[in-house]
């Protein structure tokens, strides 16, 4: 059986730890709204349009897929970003993500 | 003060769709939202964007699906204050309203409509001192309502997509100078675009600064200069200014409406399922700003919140009349 992945997630100096399944197809941005937790808008519903769900990726093993163009491009528009910043919707929990740890901006 | 029967907060779907419910019933609507133009999130975040589950369209793109709701309303009428965010809601009595704007605007009405999404959407803000002091018609503006006001002015603009780029290259025919301030070294906009204002900079009509960020902004009660960084730090620039637009998107703010007596949930307005009616009596909550059992965010569950909505409305505002429903199969649109 797969293990599931670790994902913490880290906002304003306190940690929470979840784990997430890698065979339901969900994406970062969802999973979090999915455990009720509120922190994360993802507004515009993961289609990379919105930048609300603007994370700084600390840590993480195994894969998380490259920055593509629609991402790269919506990061941009935002006043600041990090050589870390990913859209959480854009991380795909799949089997290829072990670890996660993330800090919402 | 604007006189209406239904005040509707929040021109997205669900706002819009009301207008249209509501004037079958024939109920009067004025729409008040935050942005400059109708349309929520589908104009604003995702106008190019295919929508698969609206029921008899096997596809419509988010802004064809917006005129058309502004087409089907047209026989209606509506009133609007656009570019205006409601600060206050006041009960005076019964069926007896008053919304106030941050612009001052009074409307009152019989009974409300919170179409509001997920809240205002308000202007994200670079990391600058001061900004504040030059907010509010001093020189820094962070959406572009009329663009006149920029004719023979001195602007700058900042960000890095397309409503940066877009207005760069509308203000430049009436800016007396524009200089484009981006972080990085290139544009990924609509790469139509991004090639105009580089055409634009070859032909001196555009001064772009590239790998650059604001720094300092400055002036004596209005805007006068804008400091703006090398990315290295190794280069310091001053920009005389009259006026500066930051462009870096939009996040939405549940904003005052929080303040206004209602059940909030989870960002939300907790609602009456039967007929999306809030706790206050005359006021209901429709489309994605509602919460209740089973709810759906989705743009078809905010057009059947705005019938059930409307009828329910109309009861309220109709104490004793009893309304047979008919189809405009029947009647038609019977425009006021």
């Amino acid at each position: 059986m797969a293990e599931n992945i670790q994902i913490t997630v880290i906002k304003n100096g306190s940690e929470q730890h979840f784990e997430a399944p890698d065979d339901v197809g969900l994406n970062l941005m969802e999973f979090l709204k999915a455990t009720d937790h509120n922190e994360i808008e993802g507004m515009c519903g993961g289609m990379a349009l919105c930048a609300t769900c603007h994370v700084r990726v600390l840590e993480s093993t195994g894969e998380l897929g490259e920055l593509k163009d629609d991402e790269s491009a919506m990061l941009e528009t935002l006043p600041q970003i990090f050589d870390n910043s990913r859209l959480a919707c854009q991380i795909k929990l799949n089997e290829y993500v072990k670890t996660i740890k993330i800090e919402l901006t | 003060m604007i006189q209406t029967d239904i005040s509707i907060i929040g021109a997205g779907p669900a706002g819009l769709f009301s207008v249209f419910e509501a004037g079958l019933l024939k109920l009067r609507t004025h729409l008040i939202d935050y942005l400059p133009k109708p349309g929520g999130q589908l104009s604003e975040v995702y106008p190019k964007k295919p929508i698969y589950d609206i029921p008899g369209y096997p596809s419509v793109l988010a802004q064809g699906l917006v005129d058309n709701l502004l087409e089907q309303n047209k026989p209606f009428n509506p009133g609007y204050s656009l570019g205006q965010r409601v600060e206050s809601l006041e009960k005076r009595g019964e069926r007896d309203f008053v919304l106030t704007t941050d612009k001052g605007e009074q409307i009152n009405s019989k009974a409300v409509v919170i179409a509001g999404g997920l809240g205002c959407f308000e202007p994200r803000k670079p990391e600058v001192p001061e900004l504040n002091r030059f907010e509010g018609g001093k020189g820094i503006s962070y959406m572009v309502l009329d663009p006149e006001k920029y004719r023979n002015k001195k602007l700058v603009v900042a960000g890095g997509g397309d409503s940066a780029l877009d207005w760069t290259i509308h203000l430049s025919e009436l800016a007396s100078e524009v200089t484009l301030v981006h972080r990085s070294e290139s544009f990924r906009g609509a790469p139509d675009s991004v090639n105009k204002v580089l055409q634009l900079s070859q032909e001196g009509k555009v001064n772009l600064l590239l790998n650059s960020n604001l720094a300092k902004v400055e002036g004596n009660g209005v805007l006068k200069e804008v400091v703006v960084q090398s990315k290295n730090n190794e280069d310091s620039r001053t920009l005389e200014a009259d006026e500066l637009i930051l462009l870096f998107g939009l996040s939405p703010k549940l904003g005052p409406i929080e303040k206004w007596g209602l059940n909030i949930e989870k960002n939300a307005i907790a609602v009456n399922p039967e007929d999306y009616s809030t706790n206050i009596e005359g006021v209901w909550a429709i489309g994605d700003i509602n919460t209740y059992k089973n709810k759906l965010k989705l743009i078809l569950c905010g057009f059947h919140e705005a019938a059930i909505a409307s009828h329910s409305i109309y009861k309220y505002i109709n104490p004793g009349v009893k309304y047979t429903m008919k189809y405009t199969t029947v009647n038609g649109v019977n425009a006021f």
